[in-house]
């Protein structure tokens, strides 16, 4: 039976939960981090010491926890690839930009946990050295961001935070920096410039990986809100106890926005990989079901940048037989288990897990055109190809979806498209503002060849170059 | 710069740096050494070596709009992007052998803009392969579909990256057939600027010069993604002396300078190489002329002098060459003359004069040639010699506080005895003209009424004999006034206040009889003294080279483009 599994979200909701520290506290609040705050340092066999601060991050590794925000990497290792012998300070920002099209979810926990999240960052800065963290959080969240330092002003009057916090010798402090609202805020390198007091613009990688150049060209680490929490399970429950929650290679728990055309649009927390995308959209106990009346036709299965998955589409997907040998077996889009490797295999990815369903009551050229929007908005304009190629992309989709559309614009698009991703650009917003175009108009064609011809046909004799121009305005 | 001067024996041994280590490179299949680390242009730090920098070695050119060598790094054109293959390792971390021996190359599946990317022992760089000139293709046509290809009406036709690289790696039609954005158009940006945000590409080199250049963080982008807009704060000008460097380095015909703009195409200017002259640092210039009329100076790449930039203030000083007043003729005693008359004339009197009875005011602004032959006739006359002293304000970057190009070579010449001696002997050339000791006055450049020589004492003087471009008081009593000439009209050396002698040459005509001062000088030094110099540059700089110790060893061919530096 599929059902949620609330780890992060146990609390949250529950009759009575109140986001005050008293009442994390009474729940258990901040024993975690007094369990971590406590652990001794381990011989090893080979005589050395290992530091707690050590086994820290190795639980981290162990647990195979990937990222929550939008690549699934994995935690573990984004923390080794710190420099941590610059004798710089290291920095921990929690990426609270949560701005990905469909994604609601750091939200929940930030208005209704905020001290789940602190913990959990008070826990990674001592396991990183860390004495200084940042919360940036996207300028629209603005009562989020009130509870929250609410949350650290209430963590810093019982020692959580501040100088040798609960007589452990260390010193740890967590600001709250708020965005100005712009999504490339939410790509890590621009959050640290813009963090900094700069227009928000990606860095390049070389040389600027905020592992070794990031926070005032410091080693710096960036982990989303969700990604802290499950930091706190991980110590809580050990690494192999969590490593058990999910599957293999995608472990733990994820929290789940549905949104869309479900009768149960919401948030719900799955094992990673346990609930197939059918089942959350269909099963009662999620989005229980379609509107009545309509039929499925497309998800967008992590967020507005992923590729779009087609409703009867079938995928090849290599799974364990039960002689223990890989076996390829065809798997409805529906039968994708919701987790990261199965997304990438389907080719698309399972990002912000932001689950948006769409039925046949909408054509995908309008969905297309609105998600176009917002990237050629977003866009922050730095490098030649997003910048240029987002918007080129929304004024096609806008005439076409306002008459003056062409049959060759289905082409024309991927066309477009086709020349922003693929390390083109400095960030992956190249690669979030074209996927979608390339996706939609490769799983759609036919719909947008239609409504291009059909402006064809409307025009009749007219000069489709005059029309198109009118309409492009 | 690479031409560096092999005569540098007078200047101080470098410290030796320790040898930077070389490693090889293949572009385009042919392998290079390559320096393993090279200095970065802001702060001189040995950093990596960059793809684009090794390119650069091996002689390939990897179109660009955003990176420039003497500027921070932006990465943001994407023009450069390249291909490129690192040597295979195999899981026991050794390199993986191709068959005959050569190692098997990994080719990384996504490119890398050359300008960021460090190379590495072995790589091969591919700048010519189809995914590489499709790339560039798409950054074109996305730098083309909003620019408003008004290039008929356009300052930067003729030397704009958008045109040239358009006809090499472009494509001729395009399937744009949107609205294209429009921003703002003749933006006054400050006193001498002019933006054109739709022609604007956003490489933001002028942003990054002025900030980490010039030292002023005055220009930023406003607005997102395609709307993107180079602006000032709203209601502070963009105005310190350095903003016409962003004309220079704007790839496109974004940024245009109020003096130049509408005034002539590019192809049609003549280029000359030359000093600048307003101040001691002598920045290396380019001049822009056409048919004898200067239309603008350009800054000249001179590691040892100016980088690739040069002051507002400098650049703009060029008008007062083709003023209208200009002295254009011989004048002796108030009437019209020739040159043969006026320096036949002059030799019989100063051939005549008492020892001692002759003062030389000379200007520092004069070459080192010019000021070598009038210390030759002051030293046969026993006169006494002197120049004037010019201080400003400098600042941080180039401009220097003595506003005399030449006061090194004055000093060189022994015009004057050292820098603080200059204009000392002034009050004494003074006292002279008034005791009736000091008879004749040769005056070179400077209007000496304004330096205690009042136009009352100059009266007193049995012959005046001026050079001048421009009339001023000291001209307008002169006994004979022989017309010079603007550095632009000549040629000659000036030595700056480090000691960099930079040679100039000739961009423009002279105006009317107005002649090279170095030329007439040396008929007058045969007159006077009975030596026979050398009748062209080369050689009077040469014979210079040889008898003043500061320039031993120093010739005018090894001063090539960019100068040689001399003990000071």
């Amino acid at each position: 039976m599929p059902q949620q599994f609330r780890l992060i979200l146990k609390n949250v909701d529950a009759a009575g939960y109140t986001n005050d520290i008293d009442c994390y506290i009474r729940n258990g609040g901040y024993e975690t981090l007094k369990k971590a705050l406590a652990v001794a340092p381990k011989d090893l066999p080979d005589g050395k010491k290992m530091s707690p601060q050590e086994q820290l991050r190795e639980d981290v590794k162990l647990s195979g926890l990937r990222g929550r925000g939008g690549a699934g990497f994995s935690c573990g290792l984004k923390w080794s690839f710190v420099d941590r012998r610059s004798g710089k300070p290291i920095y921990l920002i929690c990426n609270a930009d949560e701005s990905e099209p469909g994604t609601f979810k750091d939200r929940q926990i930030i208005h209704k946990d905020p001290h789940q999240l602190i913990e959990g960052m008070i826990i990674s800065c001592f396991a990183n050295d860390v004495n200084l963290a940042y919360i940036y959080i996207r300028g629209e969240f603005p009562e989020g961001a009130r509870i929250l330092n609410r949350a650290l002003n209430e963590a810093r009057a019982k020692n959580f935070l501040g100088k040798n916090i609960l007589g452990s010798g260390q010193d740890i402090e967590i600001h709250v920096h708020r965005g100005a609202g712009a999504y490339i805020c939410g790509e890590e390198t621009g959050l640290i410039e813009s963090l900094e007091g700069k227009r928000p613009y990606p860095r390049i990688k070389p040389p600027y990986f905020p592992a070794i150049l990031g926070l005032w060209m410091c080693p710096t680490i960036v982990n989303n809100v969700e990604t802290l929490c499950h930091v706190k399970h991980i110590v809580q429950m050990g690494a192999a106890e969590y490593a058990k929650l999910g599957t293999p290679n995608n472990t733990g728990t994820r929290i789940v926005s549905l949104s869309g055309h479900v009768k149960k649009p919401g948030y719900y927390e799955i094992e990673v990989g346990k609930v197939t995308l059918g089942e959350l959209i269909n099963h009662p106990d999620f989005g229980g079901g379609l509107l009545d009346g309509r039929k499925l036709k497309a998800i967008i299965p992590g967020g507005s940048s992923s590729k779009v998955l087609k409703a009867g589409e079938k995928f090849k997907l290599k799974k364990k037989g039960p002689d223990g040998k890989d076996i390829e077996q065809e798997t409805d889009v529906l039968d994708l288990p919701y987790d990261f490797d199965s997304l990438m295999a389907a080719g698309t990815m399972s990002g912000s897990s932001a689950v948006i369903v769409i039925d046949d009551s909408v054509d995908v050229v309008d969905v297309l055109a609105n998600i176009s929007e917002f990237y050629a908005h977003e866009s922050c304009g730095q490098c030649t190809p997003c910048r240029e190629g987002s918007l080129w992309m929304s004024k096609t989709l806008h005439r076409l979806t306002h008459g003056g559309g062409r049959k060759g614009d289905a082409d024309y698009l991927v066309k477009i498209a086709d020349n922003i991703p693929g390390g083109r650009t400095i960030c992956a917003f190249g690669e979030a503002c074209s996927w979608p175009v390339q996706s939609f108009v490769g799983k759609f064609k036919d719909d947008f060849v239609a409504r291009g011809a059909a402006d064809e046909a409307k025009r009749g004799s007219a000069s489709p170059e005059t029309k198109t121009a009118a309409a492009a305005h | 710069m690479s031409n560096a001067a092999p005569t540098e024996a007078k200047s101080a041994p470098p410290a030796t740096p320790p040898p930077i280590e070389k490693i090889k490179v293949k572009v385009d299949g042919r392998e290079i050494e390559v320096p393993k680390t090279m200095p970065d242009p802001m702060t001189g730090k040995q950093v990596p070596t960059t793809m684009i920098q090794a390119t650069n070695l091996a002689k390939v050119d990897v179109p660009h709009y955003c990176y420039h060598p003497k500027l921070p790094v932006a990465g943001n054109c994407r023009m450069c992007l390249v291909e490129f293959g690192t040597p295979a390792m195999g899981p026991d971390r050794k390199p993986v052998m191709n068959p005959d021996g050569t190692p098997k190359i990994a080719k990384s599946p996504r490119p890398a803009i050359a300008c960021a990317t460090p190379i590495s022992p072995g790589m091969e760089i591919y700048t010519a392969t189809p995914g590489v000139k499709q790339m560039r293709e798409g950054v074109l046509e996305s730098l083309l579909i909003n620019h408003p290809l008004d290039c008929p009406i356009c300052d930067q036709a003729g030397e704009c990256k958008l045109q040239e690289y358009s006809v090499e790696y472009g494509q001729a039609q395009s399937r744009f057939v949107e609205a294209k954005v429009h921003k703002p158009k003749t933006v006054d940006l400050g006193p001498r600027i002019v933006l054109d945000a739709e022609r604007c590409i956003l490489c933001t080199r002028c942003i990054r010069f002025t900030k980490d250049v010039a030292g002023d963080d005055a220009l930023g982008i406003v607005n997102r993604g395609s709307y993107n807009t180079i602006s000032t704060f709203p209601g502070t000008p963009f105005a310190n002396n350095y903003t016409l460097n962003t004309v220079d380095i704007c790839p496109v015909g974004a940024l245009t300078s109020k003096d130049f703009r509408f005034r002539m195409r590019v192809w049609f200017l003549k280029e000359t190489k030359s000093v600048c002259t307003s101040c001691g640092t002598g920045c290396s210039i380019t001049i822009g002329s056409r048919e004898e009329k200067i239309y603008r100076y350009e800054p000249r790449e001179n590691d040892a002098v100016n980088s690739s930039w040069m002051c507002d203030a400098g650049r703009l000083n060029y008008k007062w060459v083709g003023r209208e007043d200009r002295l254009k003729d011989v004048i002796v005693r108030g009437q019209k003359s020739t040159w043969s008359s006026a320096l036949g004339e002059i030799s019989e009197k100063l051939r005549k004069v008492a020892p001692s009875s002759v003062a030389i005011v000379a200007s520092a602004r004069q070459t080192n040639e010019e000021l070598f032959l009038l210390k030759k006739i002051a030293t046969k006359l026993k006169a006494v010699t002197d120049s004037v002293p010019r201080n400003g304000e400098g600042d941080k970057l180039l401009v220097n506080a003595d506003k005399n190009p030449n006061t090194n070579g004055a000093v060189f010449t022994g015009i004057v005895d050292c820098h603080a001696e200059m204009g000392r002997n002034l009050g004494k050339i003074a006292d002279g003209i008034k005791s009736g000791t000091i008879k004749t006055l040769i005056v070179f450049g400077e209007d000496v009424t304004n330096h205690g020589i009042s136009a009352e004492l100059l009266g007193k003087l049995e012959t005046l004999v001026v050079s001048d471009i421009l009339p001023n008081k000291t001209t307008a009593v002169a006994h004979y006034l022989l017309p010079g000439c603007a550095h632009a009209e000549k040629r000659g050396s000036l030595t700056n206040v480090k000691g960099r002698v930079q040679r100039f040459v000739k961009a423009v005509e002279a105006k009317g009889d107005a002649r090279a001062e170095w030329e007439f000088l040396h008929e007058l030094v045969y007159n006077v003294t009975g030596q026979n110099g050398f009748v062209n540059i080369e050689g009077l700089f040469n014979q210079m080279a040889a008898e003043v110790p500061a320039f031993n060893g120093v010739t005018w061919a090894s001063l090539g483009d960019t100068g040689v530096t001399v003990q000071i």
